[in-house]
């Protein structure tokens, strides 16, 4: 009896989990010796100067840990504590604002580019200057010259999806076949209209897949931006622990970002299945 | 001292239990009751108590402007019944009230940024405890990532005033490392609570003469923990600058650094040197008091900005963080702070940590359990000469180039003559001038001479 590849692959995945998740497991086991202190002292002090404890916690602790705030993900313990639910909409909220204006921006600038030879080797060195700028290393700008945090981590989100999305639109628009657009002028379809319907459907696969890029980048950033400036969102939950050095809640937030970053990755990757076309 | 205490008060009852007139049914009340009558400042008293204590004085005044006949009459008829017949054709409940929000905020709801560390206590404790809301004010404490930050929301006027290392507002206000923007010091946070903890390792390395090429972290290069780390290796002979290597490091990652065996030790606020100790990896080699006692560590910071747009919220503020700042100094109440500011909505640290740091009854590191109440302290009076002091350091390690008017400087930041109204007002006794002189490590600093003091150091920055 054979099994279908799917299941097979699925096992694997499994073992190799279980794998690592024992070998985390044994790796983070308490020692147990640790020095002899009088119990007053041993009292003050923490589970890792006491019990040998490792100090990075091992499965079943962030296990626990992470049952404990899927329970309550939507608590809101004062500006400073709030659920994780809570901390991951700041932040796809913030995500999700910049990253449309970056949109709105970014498709009919790269449209102008993609059409006009003139227009692309004009902006060409500004966004061969801009494009290789780390999103962060705006962050102190931002906040300089905008004067509020928040509006800081927005522009940084549209400032790094920007050019993902500019760039593959300018490149699927400029590469639409030739002979596609001599048609249409033939017909004399003007250049609005031309552009909506023979360009744009041509060079969506294109664009969808710069703006499946774009939002990759801005969901990194989004995490480094928030542990920046703080407040909310998932990136200062991660801020917060650190600062109480809960390794435990770091990895989870860790494993949630990573969970939501594969979500908006799938969203975009459906979108662009659904605008391919068969040649 | 603490401003607040008032141990030499020659009328204060100390043998003596029971009441003396038998109106009252503690020693304790019949000696407010006596000393409010007195028109005397009434310390240890709840705010109500306070203000009623100076409403009633104001009354006294108003009555018998002779003090020879108030005392005449307070000796025919006894304190207490004077303070009944006096209620009865004054309304002195109504007035207190009056008093209590004397001039309504112009800003009722604010937003005060903080660092989470045991530094901000009375920040942090004012909201959770309702210091703010007894002032009329709604608080919005906002933890912040790091003092660049708080730096830079504050100036953008996100925040209304924050929580700031003692020498950021002098920094700021003269345009350190940030653009020039007058800032001010209402009131000083706390004092001493920090420490030099070493790695383990170390711990037969405690002369810093051997401490050579090492290497330190400080959270800030404009902080009390950066001058106090470099004075404390200079008079060990050390250069800050060329013999060790000093970096800024926020504090958690100090602890994790030091962890990683990534540096030899830091200089950082007493719950992050008590968290190494608590997670095994260091020992308190020594607390910053045993540099200055009494010295100032973080402040209270507010733009002049926001005193002339909001003087009343401003007033309101103060007078919040003083109180509050008078309640922490107060070793009974220290046990509520430590579980009050420790959720992760405000400091997010183990309760025992922030305990052992308030209480001041702490592992040492190394084995040993040590007792020591004033390990962190408050006091809310911005002495003129703290901020004289660290002048004279931007000074002598290069951040300030050319000449410095210590005095106009000083004054214009560290706001004492409001602090004194403030305090005034709320019965609290605050000192008669605002410069004092202090000895650092044995020598004595005095606040008229900071040019002479500055050229006194033979290790300082050659410019």
């Amino acid at each position: 009896m054979t099994l279908s590849l799917r299941l097979r692959a699925a096992i694997v995945s499994i073992a190799l989990l279980a794998a690592f998740l024992g070998a985390w497991h044994l790796a983070t086991r308490s020692s147990g010796t640790t020095a002899a202190m009088s119990p007053e002292y041993a009292r003050l002090m923490g589970l890792t100067a006491t019990q040998g404890k490792s100090a990075m916690p091992g499965p079943l602790d962030v296990g626990a840990k992470l049952w404990e705030h899927l329970k309550r993900p939507f608590y809101d313990n004062g500006p400073n504590d709030k659920g994780l639910g809570i901390q991951l909409a700041y932040s796809i909220g913030r995500v999700g604002l910049g990253y449309l204006i970056a949109v709105v921006v970014a498709i009919p600038l790269g449209f102008m580019i993609g059409m006009s030879p003139l227009i692309s080797r004009a902006l060409d060195p500004f966004i061969q200057v801009l494009k290789p700028i780390s999103p962060l290393a705006w962050m102190p700008l931002a906040l300089y010259t905008i004067k509020d945090s928040s509006i800081s981590a927005i522009f940084v989100i549209f400032i790094c999806s920007v050019w993902p999305m500019l760039l593959n639109t300018a490149f699927g628009v400029a590469g639409v076949r030739k002979e596609w657009i001599n048609v249409a002028r033939t017909l004399e379809v003007g250049t609005i209209r031309r552009a909506f319907t023979v360009i744009l459907p041509a060079a969506a696969p294109t664009i969808l897949t710069g703006m499946r890029i774009s939002i990759g980048i801005a969901w990194l950033v989004i995490v480094a931006a928030e542990m920046l400036v703080g407040g909310t969102g998932i990136g200062y939950f991660v801020w917060n622990e650190w600062n109480n050095l809960s390794i435990t809640n770091v990895i989870i937030a860790i494993l949630l970002i990573g969970l939501v970053g594969m979500l908006l990755d799938q969203v975009l990757a459906r979108f662009t299945r659904m605008v391919t076309f068969p040649e | 001292m603490s401003t607040s205490d008032d141990p030499f008060d020659a009328d204060r009852v100390l043998t003596r239990s029971g009441c003396a007139c038998g109106w009252h049914r503690s020693a304790a009340e019949h000696e407010q009751a006596a000393r409010t009558l007195r028109c005397e400042p009434v310390a240890d008293l709840s705010e109500q108590k306070r203000y009623e204590g100076i409403v009633a004085s104001a009354v006294m005044r108003a009555v018998f402007p002779r003090d020879v006949a108030r005392r005449a009459f307070l000796k025919s008829v006894g304190a207490a019944t004077a303070l009944a017949a006096l209620s009865q054709f004054f309304p002195l409940k109504t007035a207190t009230e009056a008093f209590a929000d004397a001039g309504p905020p112009e800003k009722k709801d604010l937003k005060v940024g903080f660092i989470p560390i045991t530094c901000a206590t009375p920040i942090i404790m004012a909201a959770p405890l309702g210091f703010y809301a007894k002032q009329g004010l709604n608080v919005e404490v906002v933890k912040t990532a790091g003092w660049a930050v708080i730096r830079d929301k504050t100036i953008n006027k996100e925040y209304d005033a924050a929580h700031m290392l003692a020498p950021m507002p002098l920094a700021i206000s003269l345009g350190l490392g940030a653009n020039a923007i007058p800032f001010t010091v209402p009131a000083i946070e706390n004092i001493n609570g920090q420490g030099i903890t070493l790695a383990t390792k170390h711990k037969d390395r405690r002369d810093p003469k051997d401490w050579k090429g090492m290497k330190f972290a400080i959270p800030f290069d404009y902080s009390m923990h950066n001058y106090l780390l470099r004075y404390y290796l200079a008079e060990h002979g050390l250069d800050p600058d060329t013999d060790v290597q000093l970096r800024s490091v926020p504090p958690p990652e100090m602890v994790a650094n030091l962890r990683a065996d990534n540096i030899d030790g830091f200089l950082a606020p007493d719950n992050i040197c008590q968290r190494a100790i608590y997670d095994g990896v260091g020992f308190l080699h020594i607390l910053s008091k045993e540099i200055w006692d009494g010295h100032p560590c973080c402040s209270f910071a507010a733009s002049r900005e926001f005193i002339t747009t909001a003087p009343n919220s401003f007033a309101a503020l103060t007078r919040a963080i003083v109180d509050a700042t008078g309640y922490a100094a107060k070793a009974e109440n220290r046990k509520q702070i430590a579980e009050a500011i420790a959720p992760a909505n405000y400091i997010n640290a183990p309760v025992t940590v922030l305990e052992q740091v308030l209480t001041g009854t702490y592992a040492d590191g190394l084995g040993g359990v040590k007792t020591d109440p004033k390990r962190v302290d408050f006091d809310p009076f911005p002495w003129q000469s703290f901020a004289v002091w660290m002048l004279t350091q931007m000074k002598r390690w290069g951040q300030i180039k050319g000449d410095v008017d210590y005095k106009a400087v000083a004054e214009q930041v560290y706001l004492a003559t409001d602090t004194k109204k403030v305090m005034a007002e709320m019965g609290l006794a605050p000192p008669a001038t605002s410069y004092k002189s202090f000895s650092v490590m044995g020598k004595s600093f005095d606040p008229a001479k900071p040019d002479d003091y500055l050229a006194s150091f033979k290790i300082r920055k050659s410019s």
